[in-house]
């Protein structure tokens, strides 16, 4: 199959080093006061004269805010009035104002690229407050690093890609079939790939489900209809995702139709919603009695209860009272090694709890906690359930309750209730409920094909969990739903509509573009000894020939920019724009160049 | 002598300088949170950072020491690196490349250490950058080559 690979040429982005070299550049400097967050630190007006006299330097001058619109467009002016080729500002993090200042560069006419951010705040000012000359000379070498460094910049432009107006959403779950019908309400198509026989997930299997007691079952109903209205959505059961090539905006994707050994698809696409959800907590053997007669999951249990026409039976028995020990396989609790809250047991506990009462009010309810987090517009369901008859025992951590089979196969459940002086209580019981909590997908067949980084936790990891929360650092594929981490379906909807946004962000234009500052191979000292084509985990280099000469190349597109190849070639062929060899060497140099 | 007594204006006026690297998106901004808490450590610190620590060439670690770096501290983003899964291994094989490197010119490979940093470690990074500091003052100046 033939790759279309998108080098970025080498030539053509280190132009001033064609026979150019020590080519005078014109670079002007700006040393921020920030008030006095680095003034009163920083002898700020020494670091200009330290630097002004450096070669290549045109204009160097403090500024009380560098940030501000009037110091922007003295910049501007400067730039223009000086026909600056280079910037360097001296203030905070790049964190905050590295697109501030791309900005005024590329608002005089210079390549935003050609601007260099040196923070002497964050890893200066503040960090010495204690040492004037220190940080004084500390903020003169950074500077003259950031001199350095925009001496070796090249003018780069963004990659511009086109991409295809078609998303794939993996799993037909809440969060997934929402998603689909957000997606082709804004004019995209989609295709939804289920691997069970029939959509719905979780829900599906739901009957009243918090906050206002609608069936999950009539929920997905509702949606699958939704779907089948949109002749823009294809809906795949019983089908995974098996292969991922191509790269941003234009994935080819291989899907396996029918099963094990069946044949596969491909499709094109622009985008990729992962909407694979979680799967429940499964206790361990022994682990609050679980395994013994009437000791159930709060999956099993709900689905006893959501059943029930009547006052609860288990094993032809009537069920006369319940303990609930909630935070199973959440927190840490007895020991289990998820760390995580899974968010929404509570809530659906004390829910189920209230259905319970309406079924019989007479059944005694224990719920053993150690702290109810019914958060938000949940709390009233925790007080409709104590209004209800249930009976709330907070334990401790360090003491969890403890789940026995009696020789008349009664269970009891033993607990130190924190809110009364540690009493210990027996409660003979009918069913003992654990209350599991969520676990992520065992999907690594999926996750070595989307190559979608998972926390510590196992679930998906977001770029940023308050500015980026459903992109993740593969471009395009984004996640919703609890296969980020443990939520609520109102919460995996959000998401799925949020992902919906971005894929329009991305899609609706017909083209994206992206940071130029990815690896490049230097084709003529490249000896095309392949030792970098397996250090890619993006599969982003590739080997290629050109007459006679064989070297690598890397596609632009696909490369994520974290050098990680760099190192590996033997030639020191490859360099990371951005940070190329001679920009960072000369920034140790200039670095050195101050003493301390 | 105190710990302080080498700092700045001191008798022997050794600052040990320290170049660090970082990563753009984990390790530098826990470096800016010891910054934005108001925590202290040596201005012998400086600080590169970069997409990722597995891009970094081992000639760079080796140029900094042979240029009059005391010492070299690579940040890394460990387990939470958002590019590659492998990066500790990789991370670790670079300083390794770079401290055999260094011995072998006679610079005591202890001059190059590397820690996982993550984005809220400001205290964590402070406390590495104090012990370092003083176990170079203790090796006394890298002469630069």
């Amino acid at each position: 199959m033939s790759e279309q690979v998108v080098p970025v040429d080498a030539q053509q982005v280190f132009p001033r080093e064609e026979g150019e070299a020590g080519a005078q550049r014109r670079i002007g400097v700006y040393v921020c006061h920030c008030g006095g967050n680095i003034s009163d630190y920083v002898d700020v007006e020494r670091v200009v004269q330290g630097i002004q006299d450096n070669g290549d330097v045109v204009v160097a001058k403090t500024t009380m805010f560098a940030c501000s619109e009037a110091s922007q467009q003295d910049m501007e002016a400067d730039i223009k009035a000086n026909g600056l080729d280079g910037l360097v500002v001296a203030s905070c993090s790049p964190k905050l104002h590295t697109y501030t200042f791309r900005g005024v560069a590329s608002r005089a006419g210079l390549n935003p690229y050609e601007y260099t951010q040196v923070n002497i705040r964050e890893q200066c000012s503040w960090v010495h407050t204690d040492d004037r000359e220190g940080a004084t000379h500390k903020a003169t070498a950074l500077v003259a690093a950031g001199i350095g460094r925009t001496r070796n910049t090249v003018p780069l432009e963004p990659m511009v890609v086109d991409t295809t107006p078609h998303t794939l959403v993996i799993g037909g779950g809440i969060a997934g079939l929402r998603a689909a019908i957000g997606l082709a309400d804004v004019g995209l198509k989609v295709t939804v790939v289920e691997r069970e026989v029939a959509v719905g997930g979780w829900v599906k299997t739901l009957g009243k489900m918090y906050p206002h007691g609608k069936d999950g079952r009539v929920l997905i109903d509702t949606l699958v209809s939704e779907v089948k209205k949109r002749p823009s959505i294809t809906v795949l059961t019983g089908a995974e995702v098996v292969g991922k090539a191509g790269s941003f905006g234009n994935y080819r994707m291989s899907i396996r139709v029918g099963g094990e050994g069946a044949g596969t698809i491909e499709i094109l696409v622009g985008s990729v919603v992962v909407a694979t959800g979680f799967d429940n907590y499964t206790p361990g053997d022994g682990e609050f009695g679980f395994g013994s007669e009437g000791v159930l999951t709060l999956t099993q249990f709900k689905e006893m209860v959501d059943a029930a026409k009547g006052p609860l039976a288990w094993k032809g028995r009537p069920v006369r009272s319940v303990a609930y020990i909630y935070c199973v396989g959440s927190r840490n609790t007895g020991g289990c090694s998820n760390a995580y809250c899974s968010r929404f047991c509570c809530a659906s506990t004390v829910q189920t709890a209230v259905q319970v009462s309406g079924l019989d009010p007479s059944v005694r309810q224990f719920h053993l906690y150690r702290d109810m987090r019914t958060y938000g517009k949940f709390e009233p369901l925790y007080t409709e359930a104590r209004d209800a008859g249930s009976v709330f025992l907070k334990f401790d951590n360090d003491e969890p309750p403890t789940v026995a089979m009696g020789a008349n196969r009664k269970l009891t459940v033993t607990v130190r209730d924190l809110l009364t002086e540690r009493t210990e209580l027996a409660l003979p019981v009918d069913l003992v409920v654990l209350v599991t909590g969520m676990i992520p997908r065992a999907n690594q067949d999926l996750v070595d094909v989307l190559k979608v980084p998972k926390g510590g936790d196992g679930f998906f990891n977001e770029i940023h969990p308050k500015l980026r929360p459903v992109e993740t650092t593969v471009d395009g594929v984004l996640i919703a739903g609890a296969c980020q981490g443990p939520k609520t379906s109102a919460e995996a909807v959000t998401q799925a509509l949020a992902a919906v946004t971005q894929s329009a962000a991305i899609l609706k234009k017909g083209y994206t573009e992206m940071e130029p500052l990815v690896a490049v191979v230097d084709a003529d000292a490249c000896t095309a000894c392949g030792d970098c084509l397996t250090t890619c985990p993006y599969e982003a280099i590739k080997m290629t020939e050109e007459g006679e000469r064989r070297f690598a190349v890397i596609d632009a597109a696909s490369c994520k920019g974290c050098g990680g190849c760099v190192s590996y070639c033997p030639e020191n062929a490859i360099d990371l724009l951005g940070y190329t060899d001679d920009e960072i060497s000369g920034v140790i140099a200039d670095m050195i160049e101050v003493r301390v | 002598m105190t710990a302080h007594a080498a700092e700045p204006g001191s008798a022997d006026g050794f600052v040990p300088r320290i170049l660090v690297f970082t990563t753009n998106t984990i390790s530098d901004p826990g470096v800016d949170l010891a910054g934005s808490s108001h925590m202290h450590y040596s201005p012998g610190v400086n600080v590169i950072t970069l997409p990722c620590t597995s891009g970094i060439r081992p000639s760079w670690i080796i140029g900094a020491l042979e240029k009059g770096f005391d010492g070299v501290f690579i940040a890394t983003d460990g387990e939470e690196c958002a590019y590659l899964h492998d990066c500790s291994k990789r991370s670790n094989r670079i300083v390794q490349t770079a401290q055999t490197t260094v011995k072998e010119r006679g610079i005591d490979p202890s001059r190059v250490r590397v820690a996982a940093i993550c984005s809220v470690c400001a205290e964590p990074f402070t406390k590495h950058m104090t012990t370092f500091s003083a176990a170079l003052r203790a090796m006394g100046p890298q002469k630069a080559g």
